[in-house]
């Protein structure tokens, strides 16, 4: 502390200052950094799920190791990764800017979330390595209360994790309520400030339901209670049902701030205001509340009442609506625009058609005949990968290239970067296509084996995640170049109107000089917009 | 301490408020899984719910609701009496909030005593469910009875905690009228605590019917 200011305490470049740093910015940064990390290693046991799947019969693992891997990646995927990544790494960078703030409404509390993460991180991964957890992602019992593994530690993990996550919620719902600027009221707010408010929603609500759940199942391997054992009165499908109250709108969580990117990415690459904020706006709470009421939709063939099911069928299917609002909202703005076609825009257009697919699909597993036909299969593994691995990820990517020059001041190179993005599609579908396909023929999921017959669609699939895994390294290394050496970029290099460009990139530590300049509105690309001020090169 | 980038302390206030709701709400829905199994289970097994809840310790538990219900009314007279500007009488007050925390978890620990004397224990352990010719409706009772209570006294215990120092800074002057929302919000915390009891009280101490 000796004497320095507060100022120049944040402004420190040193490892100490960035670790006790309050400053949402660097939280952020630091949560990308995490959880982009997370995605490496998860992405490094999907490959070496695909390649055990390349032949049938046992290729790399033995069967065991292989329920391992599958383990270890939808954990770290889902957890480490596709939660936090966008609402606890773009989020925290970007929303206080985007309502003109200084700083979230709990500075301390954030980086609390930011070591919350950390620990669980580190205990679930350490937890999974050496108890060997065999469950999946899921947990689910009497398996997961009778495995030989050792289940408690990544329990505990996944429960920190969770933490975490309802923290940053509370952290950003009492600051979109108490910090916006003079002036800028709830429909002036930029997409992506409404998409993280609700995802916290969901946080704040549901991630204790899973707390809960796992902790009766820590309670069970520890001290043998069996909660949801049917010999001492329990019932094993009240599990699930509390399981999916949190992963159903888990989805949302993922999903919810890749639609604000995408809302924002789609007006500034078409440089026109959405086609309709308000539709964006009340689907998006749309979602966040009808998406809690769909989680049944798991369970179908795991005993429900068909009234049961038609209803929660049919709530799910209104999900659907919510979504084709905002993507015929998203397509609407970018007829008749400005188009360039950069490559963030390539990614919005990639999420598109993936989460148009995705959608389809899902609607199609949300009617319950088909359902029970599909159910377990790797037509489920496809769909859900396409929303939630499709959609978070080609989210990330734009936001990754948009935001870049923002967080680092740095450009990086264009043509690389669409080459990148042709890739990832490529791979993305190489990869999950076959899968839809081998669903269909009733190829169960979570098996490390399969028929001959079934060959050469699994080799399709294995080779397209060598696709995708080669594109994401290629990604990742131009980034890194330009992180280090790319061109300067200047405060606003796409002329976009967000407000988040009308300060300097990177921004000073408290992210304005003087009241933020937010008269015009963030998607105005009118006459005298602040955006035709940026230097947009051709 | 103070985080300077609020517009106003009045701000800064609203925002303590808000997020201690929405991390009330977060509790809510903490408590509201194990709700629904008691619920669920309730519904599966009607007769062994009557009979556990006949068996439970009446006197004890509501003994407790009423030590609850004054303890809420000790709290709330603390924040008033400072929002007064009184803070010896505040910390009076607050003093008998947590004696009263502290009653709660001893007649607690009576209640848990005398279950684990007659075998009466977590996941149908114990020879009281031996003497039992169909167990398994009454140890899906008792095992939710101990995970529902217990956390709630976990959170009476987490809840005294918060009073003990806001207690602490009461004494050293570092809370006073200004900052009265600090007091506020450990108060909201503590009428949480009291609400939840109030659902858990009928649901293993009174629905038990006629034997
Ligand atoms: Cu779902």
């Amino acid at each position: 502390m000796s004497g320095r200011t507060p100022d120049a305490k944040a402004a420190d470049t040193g490892l100490k200052a960035w670790l006790t740093t309050r400053d949402h910015k660097r939280i952020g940064i630091m949560f990308l950094v995490a959880t982009t990390a997370a995605m490496a290693l998860g992405g490094v046991f999907a490959l070496l799920l695909r390649l055990e799947l390349l032949m049938p019969g046992e290729t790399i693992v033995d069967p065991m190791t292989y329920n391992r891997l599958f383990t270890l990646h939808g954990v770290t995927m889902v957890w480490l990764f596709m939660i936090p990544v966008i609402p606890s790494g773009f989020g925290n960078y970007l929303l206080p800017i985007m309502i003109g703030a200084r700083d979230v409404a709990f500075p301390r509390l954030n980086l609390a979330s930011f070591y919350i993460y950390l620990v669980g991180a580190a205990i679930t991964l350490a937890g999974m390595y050496f108890g060997a957890a065999d469950t999946g992602w899921t947990f689910y019992v009497p398996y997961s209360t009778t495995s030989a593994a050792a289940l408690v530690p990544v329990l505990l993990g996944v429960f920190t994790l969770g933490w975490s996550s309802v923290l940053t919620g509370i952290n950003f719902i009492a600051t979109v309520h108490t910090m916006r600027t003079e002036g800028l009221g709830w429909m002036r707010m930029p997409l992506f400030v409404w998409t993280v408010y609700g995802t916290s929603i969901i946080q704040v609500l549901v991630t204790p339901v899973l707390g809960m759940a796992l902790m009766l199942i820590g309670f069970d391997r520890l001290l043998d209670w069996g909660i949801f054992d049917p010999a001492r009165g329990g019932d094993p499908v009240l599990y699930q049902h509390l399981f999916w109250f949190y992963s159903h709108p888990a989805v949302y969580i993922m999903i919810l701030p890749a639609m604000g990117v995408i809302s924002d990415v789609v007006c500034a690459f078409a440089r026109k205001n959405p086609f309709s904020y308000e539709a964006i706006v009340w689907s998006t709470m749309g979602i966040t509340f009808v998406g809690l009421l769909t989680w049944g939709h798991h369970m179908f063939t795991a005993g429900m009442s068909t009234f049961g099911a038609g209803a929660f069928g049919i709530l799910s299917m209104l999900v659907a609506i919510f979504s084709a609002i905002k993507v015929f909202t998203w397509v609407g703005t970018l007829y008749k625009g400005s188009i360039a076609l950069d490559t963030p825009l390539l990614y919005v257009l990639a999420f598109l058609f993936l989460f148009i697919f995705g959608g389809m699909t899902g609607v199609a597993v949300a009617t319950t005949s088909l359902d029970v036909h599909w159910h377990d299969t790797y037509f489920v593994v496809a769909h859900f990968h396409f929303i939630m691995v499709g959609g978070t990820i080609s989210a990330f990517l734009a936001a990754l290239h948009y935001w870049l020059p923002k967080l680092s001041g740095r450009r990086y190179p264009e043509r690389l970067g669409r080459l990148g993005a042709a890739g990832v599609f490529v791979g993305f579908n190489l990869t999950f296509v076959p899968q839809f396909l081998l669903g269909n023929r009733g190829m169960p999921r979570r098996y490390f084996d399969y028929p001959p017959a079934m060959h050469t669609l699994n080799a399709i699939s294995t080779v397209g995640s060598w696709v995708l895994g080669a594109s994401m390294l290629f990604i990742a290394s131009y980034l890194l170049r330009s992180l280090l050496r790319g061109e300067p970029a200047g405060d606003n290099p796409w002329g976009a109107a967000g407000f988040e460009w009308r300060t300097s990139s990177p921004p000073p530590v408290h992210n304005w000089t003087g009241e933020p300049p937010f008269e015009r509105g963030a998607y105005d690309y009118t006459e005298g917009s602040p955006a035709l001020e940026g230097a947009r090169d051709e | 301490m103070s985080e300077a980038h609020f517009e106003s302390a009045e701000r800064q206030a609203d925002a303590a408020r808000l997020g201690m709701w929405a991390f009330l709400v977060s509790e809510v829905f903490l408590f509201a899984g194990l709700f629904t199994l008691y619920g669920a289970y309730r519904a599966a097994w009607p007769e062994a719910f009557a009979e556990g809840v006949r068996h439970g310790a009446k006197m004890l538990g509501s003994l407790n609701t009423v030590i609850l219900i004054t303890s809420s009314f000790a709290v709330a007279s603390s924040l008033r009496a400072l929002q007064e500007d009184r803070p010896r009488v505040a910390l009076r007050w607050l003093l008998g909030t947590l004696a009263l925390a502290l009653g709660f978890l001893a007649v607690k620990a009576v209640e848990y005593h005398g279950h684990v004397h007659e075998g009466i224990l977590p996941g149908g352990h114990g020879h009281h469910f031996a003497t039992l010719s169909a167990p398994a409706g009454q140890a899906a009772f008792f095992t939710l009875y101990y995970v529902m209570t217990g956390l709630h006294a976990l959170h009476v215990v987490a809840g005294a905690a918060v009073l003990a120092w806001l207690a602490w800074r009461l004494h050293t002057g570092a809370l006073d009228a200004r900052r009265a929302h600090v007091l506020s919000n450990g108060a909201l915390y503590w009428h949480l605590v009291d609400c939840v009891w109030i659902v858990l009280w009928p649901l293993f101490y009174l629905t038990g019917g006629q034997a």
